[in-house]
């Protein structure tokens, strides 16, 4: 079968897209999580399980303490504590641990373990996963079921002092609140005196249930100096008066209720040996876990060597305290010490409720739950628990009912920890089989485009693609058996959760028929390759057509910018990749006008044999093209090519044009700076931003608002002009509506709206502007003579994705777009129409000053830095879909607006038919060609230290970005095939 | 008469290397705490010093240009400022061309413009040498097919190794194992000195090597 080269990348995009969600499927798996949502309202809970006579008992057990005190230190590592600084500088926490009513255990935390994940899992008890946080993009708070939520339900007041990570999560949850922020590193004094001064007042006050406390000194403290830093003596002595003071207030409080106080003193994470934290070793995942109440046995002697148990056990723990329901989402089993003291019947009553809950989740999460052992125990012991009931009912107060008492008990307990690691489990592994499937999908369509290069870019820009072959060859058939095979054995003997075998046998065997169909086209295409390449060649290299230096400096670049993606630092750092790229571009660009102006160009084979070529790899790369009468071919009589049509003032504007290009990306890469290591350089963005500096925001807005016109307003027709000049007013508007630009004329004005009219205004521009473009591209398809029209009709939509970024770019980003318009305009009027490129050159240029420009937005590759604001643009509340759709253009934007300002140039082009084919060709291969080695690399990367923290977002990144170039290359074909009906 | 050529060409090499090795040696026999990585713009100004001198004493020894054209004091002296304003000029023009590449404008300006003076003389200082300040000659040398002799090709050769080992000297700053190292610009500077010693290694070898191929217009 023939297809256009376009169309066929178009193809092999959309099966890398099903590819790579296979894969991100496996890689990311989903979270453990209850479907029955927060916000439905408290179900009953279970009630006490009785074998033949019901039970009296059905309600929530009562709390077990009036009041708690949580103590959070940041970066509190096991050690701080229990080991001998702890003895050093904690005195009085090491008298608590030794001899006084408390528990002590070590507290294991999952990475990542950064603030923020660790306080979810602390309060819900879940393990939030990397996909939690792409859910919860749209709102900081915390919409998950916690133990913060149930208290407030139940009308606990919860006062809280420290980070105000806990005022972003839980908004309206806190009675009174006073929030640190954790920015200024530096500072680790100032931090906790915030917190520490209200301590007195609120201690003597007592009108609350639930204290918390976030100190972020000794995180700080680590950060500045590390663990060993004699300022983290200091501060340990100063949490330990803190405590103690905490700790006697209590104590004071305790004779005037009828239940005791609780006093939990925890670390969020711990600190590695050079002081940060974010990773998973053991430094930063162990951290204390102190409960101190006095309805705790005091036990003699020391304990070294506390207990090891999951920091998610804590959101259960507080729960049953507090006599709350547990958490929906927890994974965590109750702290058994707590509730040691208690009778015998409440305490299988609140094991009772835990493995409960862990099995309903168990049930949610688990297709196949029945088999789970844990789930046989939790059974098992429900059923022991019922007939302990009836004994307990029928009053026999023995040591019958105290022997089976204590097994039910151990039964639960065992049933506990098994629910409760098979629940982590879920979360922690890798859908390996999942996975491997996604990158034999990918992997094959990067060879099947890799192969037919030589082919899709021919002038004819069409390729043989044997699609029938697979129907009669023995290979397929061979290989759908085998795959199957493979298919009905890694899932009958798979342990854990497999998404691919969770799939229905019609959609997985489909996948491997395409798997095997792809194998066999690939083979087929590499013979075709093979064989061809044995014939002797039809058309001999000729020597013009040796690689420049521009093509020798893609081709290294690009696979430069792959294998630099697998070091974390140069994923972290990628935009430093793209503008050095971008920079030697110009560069290279430059040097190529110079040889063209200065000395002469033409494409005859150079005279006088001078240095035989072959040998000479670097000296290629620079010394390419020119023939070597180069003296006497002086500007004004050069070759009657390019240099005679160009003269004057618009020569210089050629040379200087790479010039040009190169400042304003040194202007735009000031403008934000982003990454990891320089991140916190101040940069222009941040300037303006302040809110001394409005006024020169204003004009910059308003003078790149004005520059976007003119550079957009040429190639419109004159309603769209009209349109596209309101719309850009409208954005002013809006700008000024929502408080971040003002007008001249009302310098300080203060009442800031949500800019909804004047957003909804500037859309119906948009949606304007890309109607008239879509008609004037059906017109031109109709009629079918008009060429002109559709090149007015790309422009025009074009112009109304440009006027949409003004829209959604914050306004210290409307310089990048007015450069980026400006940058086009020169490259187009100054480089590529004088020199000539072909269109794969063109295509790689467009795709390489794309993914500049996303950086040069601000993105990076990190979630944090996506700018969720545009997805409100316009809308009153969040509304999904679009809110969706309009952050990804928002952050894609950079990227989008290139490859469409690609498709305009290329198709305003006349000179070659086929140039929008190859353009498709080359865009789907370049893009893709990252995205296949980052997954491979990933796969083998994912046991890296930064694999959640680095590799992760960027895979992520990676995969929209693919999503984004499937609809580029849909695009390109559809305009494409309008050029095929006219011809 | 070439392989004579190419032995000298060779020598002259070697001594540039030689130079450059001294540079790194001489110093700290006069200096205390000399070392290259801390004390790296001091050495980055001797290292210029001394190959510009091994340089311009080789010119005026080997005499690879015979030129017979007649040259009167004045003459003699017009040419050295020119050739002192375009070094300059080439100095000025790395500086901006780093700076475009993202090196900070303000601050560091001094290490900066210290790795372009560096880079100058790597390229600049033996192309001032060897062709004067002719700036068509400089175009033909550098176009493809335009040299003349193996002093030129070698020019090539040297002059390009040293900006692509600048230019790979770029690549390690991002990573993050916190070298002394990897501070501006002391990869660039380091990355363009060991190009420079590779090109001066290489380009007798390749010279040798191609010496069959290579046929040079006498003009």
């Amino acid at each position: 079968m023939r297809l256009g080269s376009g169309t066929f990348a178009t193809c092999c995009v959309a099966i890398e897209v099903l590819g790579i969600a296979v894969f991100l499927r496996g890689f990311f798996p989903a979270p453990v999580r209850s479907s029955a949502r927060a916000e439905h309202g408290a179900e009953p809970p279970a009630p006490e399980p009785s074998a033949g006579v019901s039970s009296n008992w059905t309600t929530l057990p009562p709390p077990l303490f009036s009041k708690v005190v949580i103590v959070l230190i940041d970066a509190l590592r096991d050690d701080f504590v229990f080991g001998s600084k702890g003895v050093k500088f904690m005195p009085y926490t090491t008298y608590l641990v030794e001899k006084g009513a408390s528990h002590s255990f070590v507290a294991e935390a999952k990475p990542p373990t950064v603030t923020m994940p660790r306080i979810k899992a602390l309060m819900t008890g879940s393990l939030p996963g990397f996909v939690d946080v792409i859910r919860n993009l749209n709102s900081p708070a915390l919409l998950e079921d916690s133990v913060i939520r149930q208290a407030k339900a139940a009308g606990k007041r919860i006062v809280f002092y420290g980070d105000e990570t806990w005022v972003k999560l839980f908004p309206k949850h806190f009675v009174e609140y006073d929030g640190t922020t954790s920015f200024f590193v530096s500072d680790y004094t100032e931090v906790d005196n915030n917190v520490t001064r209200h301590l007195d007042k609120v201690l003597k006050r007592g009108d609350w249930d639930i204290l918390i406390l976030h100190y972020l000194g000794l995180d700080h403290i680590g950060h500045i100096s590390g663990p060993n830093s004699p300022l983290i003596g200091q501060k340990l002595s100063e949490m330990d008066s803190v405590l103690m003071k905490i700790h006697t207030s209590l104590q004071s409080k305790e004779r005037e209720t009828p239940l005791p106080n609780l006093l939990v003193l925890c670390g969020d994470h711990g600190m590695s040996e050079t002081g940060s934290h974010g990773a998973s070793s053991t430094e930063e995942v162990n951290t204390p876990l102190i409960l101190i109440s006095s309805a705790f046995e005091r036990k003699p002697g020391d304990i070294r060597h506390p207990k090891h148990v999951q920091q998610t056990d804590v959101a259960a723990t507080l729960a049953i305290a507090l006599g709350l329901p547990i958490p929906k989402d927890s994974v965590g089993s109750l702290l058994f010490p707590v509730v040691e003291g208690r009778p015998m019947r409440e305490q299988l009553r609140f094991l009772h409720l835990n493995t409960v809950q862990l099995s309903k989740l168990l049930q949610e999460n688990v297709p196949s739950y029945e088999k789970d052992p844990g789930f046989e125990q939790f059974k098992m012991s429900e059923r022991l628990h019922g007939n302990w009931i009836r004994l307990y009912l029928e009053e026999k107060h023995s040591e019958v009912l105290f022997n089976l008492g204590s097994k039910v008990l151990r039964q639960y307990l065992d049933a506990l920890k098994t629910l409760s690691l098979s629940l982590s489990a879920q979360v922690a592994q890798y859908d390996i089989y999942s996975m491997m499937v996604g990158t034999v999908v990918v992997l094959e369509v990067l060879t099947l485009l890799l192969l037919s290069v030589p082919q899709a870019l021919r002038r004819k820009a069409e390729l043989e693609v044997p699609l029938s072959s697979p129907g009669f060859s023995l290979l397929f058939y061979l290989v759908i058996l085998v795959l199957s095979a493979v298919h009905v054995i890694v899932c009958t003997s798979a342990e854990s959760s497999c998404y691919f075998c969770g799939l229905s046998w019609l959609a997985a065997g489909g996948v491997m028929v395409l798997a095997s169909a792809l194998l066999c086209v690939t083979v087929s295409v590499l013979t075709n390759v093979l064989v061809g390449g044995n014939t002797p060649r039809k058309n001999p290299v000729h020597p013009s057509s040796r690689w420049s230096e521009l093509d020798l400096l893609i081709l290294l670049g690009t696979a430069g910018h792959v294998l630099s993606l697998g070091a974390s630092s140069f994923v972290e750092e990628e935009h430093q990749t793209w503008y050095f790229l971008v920079n030697t571009l110009c560069l290279a660009l430059s040097q190529e006008t110079y040889r063209n102006y200065f000395l002469g160009d033409d494409g005859e084979p150079p005279c006088g044999l001078c240095v035989e070529q072959g040998h000479d790899g670097a000296t290629a790369a620079w010394q390419d093209g020119p023939g070597c009468d180069v003296l006497e071919r002086d500007k004004g009589h050069g070759s009657p090519s390019t240099s005679e049509v160009l003269r004057g003032r618009e020569k210089w504007m050629v040379l200087a044009s790479p010039w040009l290009i190169l400042a304003c990306c040194r202007l735009l890469r000031s403008l934000n700076q982003t990454g990891v290591q320089w991140a916190h350089r101040p940069d222009l963005g941040h300037w303006l931003t302040s809110s001394d500096h409005k006024a020169e925001l204003s004009v910059l807005a308003a003078l790149s608002l004005l520059i976007v016109f003119v550079l957009v307003q040429r190639g419109c027709s004159p309603v769209s002009k009209a349109a596209l000049a309101l719309g850009l007013l409208g954005v002013y508007c809006y700008r000024a509506a929502i408080g971040s630009v003002r007008f001249p004329w009302r310098p300080d004005s203060k009442d800031i709206s949500k800019g909804i009219i004047e957003a909804r205004f500037v859309y119906v521009f948009v949606l304007g502007i890309l109607f008239t473009g879509t008609k004037d591209l059906l017109k031109s398809q109709v009629i079918a003579a008009d060429f002109k029209l559709k090149t007015v009709g790309l422009w025009e939509i074009y112009s109304g994705l440009v006027l949409l970024a003004a829209l959604l770019f914050r306004p210290h980003n409307l310089p990048v777009l007015a450069f980026s318009l400006l940058i086009q305009t020169l490259m187009t009027k100054f480089i590529w129409k004088p020199l000539r490129h072909d269109a794969a050159e063109i295509t790689v240029m467009h795709y390489w000053f794309g993914q500049a420009f996303f950086y040069f937005q601000g993105n990076s590759n990190n979630i944090a830095t996506v700018d969720i604001s545009a997805g409100f643009v316009g809308l009153d509340t969040y509304v999904e879909i679009p809110a969706v759709l309009l952050t990804a253009f928002g952050t894609y934007a950079g990227p989008v607006l290139w490859a469409s300002h690609l498709v305009h140039f290329l198709s305003s082009e006349t000179r070659s038919g086929s140039a929008l084919s190859h353009a498709c060709f080359c865009y789907a291969l370049i893009c893709s060609i990252p995205v296949s080695t980052y997954i491979v690399l990933v796969t083998s990367l994912r046991y890296h230290l930064f694999i959640w923290s680095v590799f992760s977002p960027k895979l992520l990144y990676e995969g929209m970005h693919l999503l984004i170039t499937a609809a580029v290359c849909v695009f390109f074909t559809a305009m494409d095939q309008t050029r095929l009906t006219q011809s | 008469m070439k392989d004579n050529d190419i032995k000298r060409l060779l020598y002259t090499h070697l001594l540039c290397i030689f130079s450059i090795i001294l540079s790194v040696f001489i110093p700290s026999l006069f200096l205390e705490n000399f070392s290259i990585l801390e004390t790296h713009l001091t050495w980055l100004c001797i290292c210029s010093g001394f190959v510009t001198a091994v340089n311009l004493v080789l010119y005026l020894v080997v005499k690879p240009n015979t030129s017979s054209k007649r040259s009167s004091l004045s003459h003699k002296v017009t040419r050295f400022l020119k050739c002192c304003i375009y070094f300059l000029m080439s100095c000025f023009s790395f500086h901006v061309i780093f700076v475009l590449y993202g090196a900070p404008l303000i601050e560091l300006a001094l290490e900066t413009f210290l790795f372009a003076v560096i880079l100058s003389t790597f390229t600049t200082v033996p192309c001032l040498c060897l062709l004067g300040p002719n700036l068509k000659a400089w175009l033909r040398v550098f176009s493809r097919n335009g040299v003349t002799s193996i002093w030129e090709n070698s020019l090539q050769i040297t002059t390009i190794s040293s900006f692509v080992g600048a230019w790979l000297g770029a690549l390690p700053i991002p990573l993050d194992w916190e070298r002394p190292w990897q501070v501006w610009p002391i990869s660039c500077t380091l990355g363009a000195t060991f190009g420079y010693v590779a090109g001066l290694v290489i380009s007798p070898l390749w010279i040798y090597w191609n010496r069959k191929q290579l046929t040079y217009k006498n003009n």
